[in-house]
């Protein structure tokens, strides 16, 4: 029988299951490979010894105290965006608009701070800030989730475009509000008073700013696994048909989730400003959002992990600090070393959810 | 006689997925100029011995000749080498080009792209045929038919002479399947050979030249169309009767619970899917509903437990006391809050009624986690029935923590039967409840429907297999196009007859007389 | 109000013939990135990393001009030379950018926007980074660098533009990376458009599976579409610095103009050839603050900028409220395939 079929070497299957620890083992030679790949690129590019390099990452992220609480502070940050997009993407809403949600929310902190500052009582003025950086978030992700729910616009280009409009009214009020006049920017808002300013906790300023995100993740861990709430997300997100099945009014899901997922995106905003910067720019958040979509997919949309996650990229960017005043290199250098290891990290993934099966050769000896 | 060359001779070809025998020797030959109609209920292997004609699947074991020769088809793309071509049931289109696009589509021809000379040869095969498309029509904007056409017209122009029709009338409306006969018996004079693949008895009647019967993925012959009937056609396709030794308790004090009249329902294409169709399901009764699939037993069942339109028609549950609630366009949920207890097994197992990806008991909580009044799940109770479950039905399960989509057909089944029978249903619906389930797993199922029955629920079992209906169920409707073709009752129930009705020939007798 | 309306319409002139070419200055990087979004979305990606893609393209252009620039020594550069090695050097990175991404979301079959994001991360970083050492190696005050010579090759324009009067400084002034880039604009739409490529292309990104059983190789057409859509984006960046920014590159200085350009790809319901002129649009009005009457309100100006966002908004939710299904993304946009799922 003439066979002129070309037979390939392998065939890629989808795995039924894998075990945790073969997935963990995959997932961790990808970054031991990545920090190979990065450790060769470093010296390729700088001509550096790559083990002085990845040492610098150490000192600057942990190099101090001051260091170690500004890690602290920024892991925070990017946990609290990475958990405020999980309940989305639990749902298969991809939402990358979280850019957007914590800016609007931190606007509207700002401006609480700025229009009532010297009206209301301290501990009050932080209840309305938390009220109306909430309530923009949940504005800012209920907007596309309307639109999605009714007329199954695509939510991912949908959120994308209202970054850049959350980034524009802010510009607009950083110029009305603008200090000194023409200043283009507002400076540090309340500097006197230091109204609106979170209260220093055993005299540290950051953190009240962590625990908060600490709670706030345990709190989105329990939702998502054990509310009736989440329970309908992971039945929206697995099958809609499964979902009207039972009777869930996937719409009203949609809806509900994207609020709680731009609420907590305004939260991050407020801890931003009341917390952390107490100013606003239209870079304060500076592409967090983003970063934080991939931290929530690193960590498989399970919020202790994305401790983990969270950690590992605010530590390769912190570190980087500290190379570019070690070696006189950039800082942008971070952002090249975090790019190969997401890089890595993605394509592990493939692993994880296919094999490869070789094909028998048999046939081909029968020839 | 004389001897002509076969166009297609297909000799003990074997194919097995897995431990399901799908083909096993079975033959099949046509003649060019000749249509066979190839017959077969559910099941029966046609559509992948047909697969297998058309390079989609390659036979594990027997020989393919084309005009004599043997041929070897391992890709469609060989297939069309040999100028067969095969129209599947789900269309392969692109839904925002044209017809002419699409016929375009990934053909390897030299020079630039000329979609009006597409478009002219598009034409002509249509006035040689007597098909009616407009090649710049887009798909989006066409009828079933019409999109059906495309699929005929692409392997046309591809220049197949072998065609293969996998169940082509299913979708069409009376005067759609008539058209589409014309254009066969076209393409018949002009000399190609045809394979339609159908149960319906009086198509293959009105159209075929010849008639070959596969049951159970074997061959069981074949004959001339003019030499045949339908009450020959029907018993080798459905073969002798099977004792299954399914128990039938009498039902107990039978109550009307479901009343169901002037049923009417369109698919989203606005295809009729149930006509006007009336019954009563009673309780500690079981109806077995019987019919070819895409009778509209689907919509039935959908339409009662609130995920289809109804057009027109009326669905009533009566309670105990006698008092009636109208089920008719009430959602899901709405039906659980008045208090009525419909459990629905539906035929999509993983993609509706459990979610894969989730546990069992994740998959348990579907049905009750919205009881109580905390914002939490509850996940014991639960846990406890998932633990109930698996022991009860002896689902073969490594813990409860795998997800289901882990678990083999029959365990999949077993939970979610587990599911909805632990509410305490009033009525229970059940699609294909014993589809690809092994025999212990079936007699498990029938004796769990069995067990409701005889605690007074209201059981409609939708089945494919005829011998199981007619042992199993108290009464049998059945179905033939979306209209009921009669109530029967099922002990001493004729599977000739039922057959029969499935394929219309008894309403139609009825209506002679 | 001496001339009365035609003095009116001299200024108006006068107006668009200063604002139109810098508007298209603006446009052109957009152009570029949109028409590599659109071919490559064409084939079912959403490539989020088209900004980081855009700063790599600009990035390896200037990297290439520079070493040519250091290796002249002050001789006469050799005319063809340095046109062609900062072109080369940015279409290469762009390249390789965008085989990153093909081999994560077609081989490897990624999210693609997670896949987009950290090559938009990566991207951005690396225009930086490089950006930063070449700025350090210059050593200079200023944290730029300036390729004056280079720059003033690629803005070359036709030697009788300046003849022409108004008509030569709104349509003949620019480099030819300009006219390059609008001429792959309207190739891309006459190819997705009319040829047997584009019609299969289209078929790749709207239902895999069909065009796999007609006997296209899916795999083939997401590599190409994505690989040459990253190089036409990257030949906006090179524009940007080399004709936009007179050769002058500065950190981020880039800014926002990879989103824009995803903006603009729905803005024109994946159309490059409409897009040829929405860019100039989006150039206009990303520049409109600076041609308000001296007096208006900076904050105003401000929400200027988010007119094409918001009228790209605008656009997408009307398109989908009318479900007109040919401005409708491409079907299995965002979705790998694997062809053993059906």
């Amino acid at each position: 029988m003439k066979n002129k079929q070309h037979m390939p070497l392998f065939h890629v299957a989808k795995r039924a299951s894998i075990k945790w620890y073969y997935a963990f083992l995959i997932r961790a030679a990808a970054i031991l490979l990545a920090l190979v790949a990065a450790g060769i690129i470093t010296t390729v590019l700088t001509g550096l010894n790559p083990f002085k390099v990845f040492g610098a990452l150490f000192t600057g992220a942990f190099g101090s105290k001051r260091k170690l609480w500004v890690l602290l502070r920024d892991i925070a940050v990017m946990l609290c965006i990475a958990i405020a997009l999980t309940p989305a993407y639990k749902m298969r809403f991809w939402n990358i608009g979280g850019e957007g949600q914590v800016l609007i929310g931190a606007l509207a902190a700002a401006l609480t701070m700025i229009l009532l500052g010297n009206v209301v009582p301290h501990a009050v003025l932080i209840l309305i800030m938390t009220a109306a950086s909430v309530l923009a978030g949940a504005v800012w992700g209920v907007i596309p989730a309307l639109f999605k729910a009714k007329w199954n616009t695509n939510e991912t280009l949908f959120t994308l475009m209202m970054n850049y409009v959350a980034t524009q009214i802010t510009a607009f009020f950083i110029i009305i509000f603008e200090v000194p006049k023409g200043a283009g920017q507002i400076g540090i808002i309340n500097q006197s008073t230091n109204a609106g300013w979170f209260p220093a906790l055993f005299g540290n300023q950051y953190l009240l700013t962590i625990l908060i995100v600490l709670i706030l993740t345990v709190m989105i861990f329990f939702y998502l696994k054990y509310s009736k709430h989440g329970y309908e997300i992971s039945v929206v997100g697995e099958s809609e048909r499964t979902a009207r099945y039972i009777g869930i009014k996937v719409e009203r899901v949609i809806i509900r989730t994207m609020a709680l997922s731009g609420a907590i995106c305004g939260i991050a905003g407020l801890l931003l400003v009341g917390g952390i910067n107490h100013t606003i720019t239209t870079s304060l958040v500076g592409g967090r959002g983003f970063t934080a979509v991939m931290v929530a997919w690193l960590a498989k949309f399970n919020p202790f992990t994305m401790i983990a996650t969270s950690f590992l990229i605010v530590f390769m960017q912190n570190g980087a600090g500290e190379i570019s005043t070690a070696f006189g290199l950039n800082k942008a250098f971070s952002d090249i070393i975090t790019g190969i290891i997401l890089f890595f990290i993605i394509a592990c993934e493939f692993f994880i959810n296919y094999r490869i099966v070789w094909n028998r050769r048999e046939r081909k000896e029968e020839m | 006689m004389e001897y002509r060359v076969p166009a297609v001779r297909m000799q003990n070809i074997s194919k097995t997925f897995g431990s399901i025998v799908a083909n096993d020797h079975a033959e099949l030959t046509v003649y060019r100029g000749e249509i066979l109609a190839l017959l077969g209920e559910n099941g029966s292997g046609k559509t992948t011995l047909m697969n297998m004609l058309a390079g989609i699947y390659y036979p594990d074991e027997g020989q393919i000749f084309i005009d004599g020769e043997e041929a070897v088809i391992a890709s469609p793309h060989d297939a069309y080498k040999y100028g067969i071509g095969m129209i599947h049931q789900h269309f392969k289109l692109v839904d925002v080009l044209s017809a002419a696009e699409n016929v375009a589509l990934g053909l390897k021809e030299k020079g630039r792209l000329n979609l009006k000379k597409v478009a002219e040869r598009i034409t002509e095969l249509c006035d040689q045929y007597g098909f009616e498309l407009d090649p710049w029509e887009k798909i989006y904007n066409m009828s079933v038919s019409e999109k059906q056409t495309v699929e005929i017209i692409k392997v046309l122009y591809r220049g197949a002479d072998i065609l293969i029709l996998d169940e082509p009338t299913a979708v069409l409306t009376p005067q759609e399947t008539e058209k589409l006969f014309t254009v066969l018996r076209n393409m018949r004079s002009d000399d190609k050979a045809i394979i339609i693949i159908t149960h319906k008895m009086n198509e293959v009647e009105e159209l075929s030249d010849r008639v070959a019967v596969l049951r159970k993925g074997a061959y069981v012959g074949d004959m001339l169309t003019k030499d045949t009937n339908a009450e020959e056609m029907s018993g080798m396709l459905v073969g002798h009767p099977v004792e299954l030794s399914i128990e039938r308790p009498d039902p107990v004090d039978p109550k009307p619970r479901i009343v169901v009249e002037g049923l009417t329902v369109r698919n989203e294409e606005g295809l009729l899917k149930l006509d006007d169709v009336s019954f009563t399901a009673n309780t500690g009764e079981i109806l077995g509903i019987a019919g070819i699939s895409g009778s509209g037993q689907k919509e039935l069942l959908e339409a009662i437990a609130g995920l289809q339109p109804v057009e027109k028609g009326s669905i009533r549950y009566i309670r105990d006391d006698g008092t009636e609630d109208e089920l008719t366009l009430k959602d899901p949920l709405t039906i659980q809050k008045m208090g009525v207890s419909l459990s629905f097994v539906p035929e999509d197992r993983l993609g509706m009624g459990l979610v894969g990806s989730m546990d069992i008991t994740e998959n348990m909580m579907l049905r009750s986690y919205r009881r109580g009044n905390s914002l939490f799940l509850d996940q014991k109770n639960p846990h406890k029935l998932a633990a109930e479950v698996v022991k009860d039905l002896s689902v073969n399960t490594p813990n409860l923590e795998t997800p289901v989509r882990r678990l083999s057909g029959g365990n999949v089944q077993k939970v979610l039967v587990g599911r909805e029978i632990a509410s305490a249903p009033t009525v229970l619906l059940t699609a294909y409840a014993v589809r690809g389930l092994d025999i212990n797993s079936s007699y498990m199922i029938y004796e769990l429907i069995n067990r409701q029955k005889a605690a007074g629920v209201a059981v409609v079992y939708v089945g494919e297999d005829l011998d199981v209906l007619l042992e199993l169920s108290d009464r049998i409707l059945v179905l033939c196009d979306g209209r009921v073709s009669g109530i029967l009752p099922g002990r001493g129930a004729d599977k000739k007859e039922v057959g029969l009705m499935m394929t219309r020939i008894r309403k139609e007798a009825a209506d002679e007389e | 109000m001496s001339g009365g309306l035609g003095g009116f319409f001299a200024a108006f002139f006068t107006f668009i013939v200063s604002f139109f070419p810098r508007a298209v200055m603006q446009g052109i990087p957009l152009l570029a990135g949109s028409t590599g979004e659109t071919i490559t979305e064409k084939s079912g990606h959403l490539n989020l990393g088209i900004p980081g893609i855009m700063y790599v393209g600009g990035i390896s252009g200037v990297i290439g001009a520079f070493f040519y620039e250091n290796s002249l020594h002050g001789a006469e550069p050799n005319n063809f030379l340095i046109l062609f090695i900062p072109f080369m050097a940015c279409l290469l990175g762009s390249l390789l950018m965008g085989l990153i991404y093909s081999l994560l979301t077609v081989t490897f079959r990624a999210n693609q926007n997670v896949a987009g994001l950290a090559l938009t991360t990566f991207g951005v970083g690396f225009g930086n980074f490089f950006g930063g050492s070449l700025i350090k190696l210059v050593d200079t005050e200023i944290p730029s660098i300036a390729l004056s010579l280079t720059s003033s090759h690629f803005r070359q324009s036709l030697p009788f533009a300046e003849k022409l009067g108004w008509f030569g400084k709104m349509f003949l002034s620019y480099g030819f990376v300009a006219y390059l880039v609008i001429v792959l604009a309207f190739t891309a739409a006459f190819v997705i458009k009319r040829t047997r490529v584009g019609l299969n292309l289209r078929a790749v990104g709207e239902n895999p599976a069909t065009a796999d059983a007609a006997g296209i190789n899916v795999n083939c057409y997401k590599y190409i579409a994505t690989a040459l859509g990253s190089m036409i984006a990257g030949l906006g960046g090179l524009y940007y610095v080399m004709d936009y920014a007179n050769g002058v590159w500065s950190n981020d200085a880039f800014g926002d103009r990879g989103w824009l350009a995803i903006a603009l790809v729905i803005f024109t319901v994946w159309k490059p050839n409409v897009s040829v002129f929405a860019s100039i649009l989006f150039g206009g009005l990303y520049i409109l603050n600076n041609y308000l009457p001296t007096g208006t309100n900076l904050a105003i100006k401000e929400l200027y900028n988010m007119i094409p966002y918001v009228v790209t908004l605008i656009v997408l939710i009307i398109s989908s409220m009318k479900k007109k299904r040919e401005n409708q993304p491409p079907q299995s946009l965002g979705l790998p395939y694997f062809r053993e799922d059906r």
